[in-house]
């Protein structure tokens, strides 16, 4: 089934490529999301089994493409919406007048749907692989389709953070490539030669470990640059900066997930062998500095895109500093990182709505958004109550969880640290919504303010509360998940 | 016989860490995948014609012939200078090239592993660290892909030292990575030479915060 639905997502985009008339993309679009949604529900009903070699539907990877599968419908709507009323808008304040004019072509749509359904595939496919180096593959092919979608509108600055990208993104991928390459030297003494994770798991007590101790290092790094954490976060900033704000809302949710996934898998590896403790201590401090560092930034950030992307960023080390804790936190991680694909991806979405008002994305430029666009201004407000992790945010759940699980890890003087920053950060978001929201712009003329249709905005309240739904009554089938996911980390009985 | 075409495939990162022309540069990465070839070639125990179609492809037509040319034609056709412009002068770059071979044979010998090729162990290594300064030292665009090149020349020689074989997939599917993410970034580079006035590293500050 893996490899139908490989080939037929390549088809789709191809099909996507090639093709210049509206009503056949429009169609085209609908095949994949079929396609996409047939797959989820097969590898949900077929759960435990292993596909095409290297593929196995365990609950980790169903879970998260099942938020993938929710997050493509809205993206998929978004994005034709976008490329239908962004026919006359550049991105930037910065561009010039020839730039301005820039008007989405057929060829401008085909490209940019072709490499939208070629990043879902490439997601879907390494949230389900058990192999290392199979992950490492689509890894690339997400960061080559990303880098098309970046470079959407074809200016200078979307050049430079498109550059920027794909360049930092080939060095990781390089980075996890070495680290793979060590990992096969550590298994070969544990006597393996395939690098799947569950024969690393099974064998993992015989692992060298100096070889491993390398392989985490590089491996974590090079990931780093998917999942939004120090050291090789900014390359994710500039590219949902960049790219038009449907496939940001891709970025700073699904792909996210997708390095978390590639640093989780392997961490339960490495859980399960001495190293635990050093590994959490490397991961303890990435993900304190990547707190640190959105926070710093979040601090001075004018930019409204940005300061969104510096959020996800904060989020990624929350839900890193619950995997180095351990005990609860490995269940408040996987919790809080599908609860904030959905809750960081609806605000993305309502950021088009935000940008067609003003057409800036600066926020002194930004304002009265409750006047202008009432439906919008309400997600936007809900956004922020659910990305600062207030109830009746489901994020509040999982935060509170990673909080007590650094409690009972007995960091509480990390704990103190990060609830410091983190009251810090929500001063800044809230300072800033609050103004879009209520205060009066700077320079704006509203007297030809566009129209926006509240059926727009409905997208946004589905995932904002599914993402309360999940955290404050989860389903039982889904809490099972989440266990499941992470059941070989707690054999270790911390 | 390796071991030859190993130290000389370490001194062409001396050349390159000295290296003033451009030109030069591309020739020396050409140069290095020939080396590849042949230590693959006598590494090579059994010789299947796939297996060794695979290593042609992946080190004389890929490493020495469509890379090098295709940045040829880059450099050509966006006038880009032909001095490489590092930061640091030739000199400093020479000794710090040197000490980062130094230090990772220091760093070797404290390794005691019988499933790894030490010599080949202390060429990946000092190349990817190399790799890595040339992309910090250089200030044009260009030499951050050859940097990357190099890095990846670097982790070609660390998948020999390591003589883990690794299923045919995957080696399909990194050669695969390599040649679209450098046919990527050639793409992009090209973009960026109609945009900017100059290739430099310096040009791309425009991505801020306020």
């Amino acid at each position: 089934m893996t490899i139908l639905y490989l080939a037929g997502a390549i088809s789709i985009a191809a099909g996507l490529f090639w093709n210049r008339n509206n009503a056949i993309n429009y169609g085209l679009l609908w095949v994949f999301l079929i396609l996409q949604w047939t797959f989820t529900i097969f590898a949900y009903l077929h759960k435990g089994e292993t596909d095409a070699i290297f593929f196995k539907f365990d609950a980790l990877g169903i879970l998260l493409l099942l938020a993938l599968s929710i997050i493509a419908i809205p993206a998929v709507i978004h994005s034709r919406i976008y490329i239908k009323k962004h026919t006359d808008a550049t991105v930037d304040t910065h561009s010039t007048e020839a730039e301005k004019k820039h008007t989405e072509t057929p060829q401008s749509r085909a490209i940019y749907f072709a490499a939208l359904v070629l990043l879902l595939m490439g997601v879907s496919a390494g949230y389900l692989t058990n192999h290392i180096a199979v992950i490492w593959i689509f890894t690339e092919i997400t960061t080559l389709s990303a880098s098309a979608l970046i470079y959407h509108h074809r200016n200078k600055l979307a050049l430079e953070g498109t550059w920027k990208y794909v360049f930092i993104c080939a060095i990781s991928i390089t980075f996890v490539f070495i680290g793979i390459l060590f990992l096969s030297l550590s298994a070969l003494h544990a006597g393996i030669t395939e690098l799947s994770f569950e024969k690393l798991l099974e064998k993992s007590a015989k692992l060298d470990v100096f070889w491993l101790r390398l392989a985490f290092l590089f491996i974590f790094t090079g990931f780093t640059a998917k999942l939004g954490l120090v050291p090789m976060f900014t390359a994710g900033i500039d590219a949902k900066d960049k790219a038009p704000a449907p496939a940001g809302a891709l970025f700073a949710s699904v792909i996210m997930n997708l390095g978390f996934v590639g640093i989780f898998r392997f961490y339960i590896v490495v859980a399960n062998t001495p190293l635990h403790h050093w590994a959490n201590l490397v991961i303890g401090i990435a993900a304190f500095l990547s707190v640190f560092v959105a926070t710093v930034y979040m601090l001075k950030v004018k930019n409204i895109k940005r300061m969104l992307a510096y959020s996800g960023i904060e989020h990624m080390g929350l839900v890193m500093l619950g995997v180095a804790a351990g005990g609860v936190g490995y269940y408040a991680a996987v919790l809080h990182v599908i609860l904030h694909a959905f809750v960081k991806s609806s605000l993305f979405f309502q950021y088009t709505q935000l940008y067609r008002v003003f057409q800036n994305k600066s926020i002194y430029h930004l304002g009265n958004y409750f006047k202008y666009n009432t439906t919008g201004a309400i997600v936007l407000l809900l956004g922020f109550i659910s990305a600062t992790a207030m109830p009746p945010s489901g994020l509040f759940v999982s935060e509170f969880l990673i909080f007590r699980s650094l409690f009972e890890a007995h960091q509480i003087f990390i704990l103190v640290l990060i609830l410091l920053l983190l009251t810090m950060i929500i001063w800044s978001f809230g300072k800033n919504i609050f103004k879009v929201i209520f205060l009066p712009p700077v320079d704006f003329d509203d007297s030809k303010v566009a129209i926006i249709s509240p059926w727009e905005s409905l997208t946004q309240f589905v995932l904002l509360g599914l993402a309360v739904y999940l955290g404050l009554n989860p389903p039982a089938e889904f809490v099972h998940l989440i266990n499941e996911s992470i059941v070989s980390l707690k054999v270790m009985g911390i | 016989m390796i071991n030859v075409l190993l130290i000389t495939f370490l001194i062409t990162l001396f050349y390159i860490a000295i290296a003033n022309r451009m030109l030069t540069f591309i020739r020396v990465l050409a140069l290095q995948g020939i080396l590849l070839f042949f230590v693959v070639f006598i590494k090579l125990t059994e010789m299947s014609p796939l297996n060794l179609g695979l290593i042609l492809i992946e080190t004389i037509g890929f490493k020495t012939l469509a890379v090098p040319i295709f940045l040829a034609y880059i450099l050509k056709r966006n006038n880009i200078t032909r001095e490489s412009e590092p930061f640091l002068p030739h000199f400093i770059s020479l000794i710090i090239t040197t000490s980062i071979v130094v230090i990772t044979i220091l760093l070797s010998n404290t390794i005691n592993d019988k499933h790894l090729d030490k010599i080949f162990f202390v060429v990946a290594l000092s190349t990817i660290f190399t790799g890595l300064y040339f992309i910090a030292s250089r200030r044009k665009i260009i030499t951050h892909v050859m940097g990357y090149m190099v890095i990846e020349n670097g982790v070609f020689v660390l998948s020999l030292a390591v003589g883990n074989e690794m299923p045919m997939l995957v080696n399909i599917g990194i050669m695969l990575d390599i040649f679209a993410s450098v046919l990527i970034l050639g793409i992009f580079l090209n973009k960026i030479g109609d945009v900017f006035k100059n290739i430099d590293v310096d040009e791309l500050v425009g991505l801020k915060d306020d």
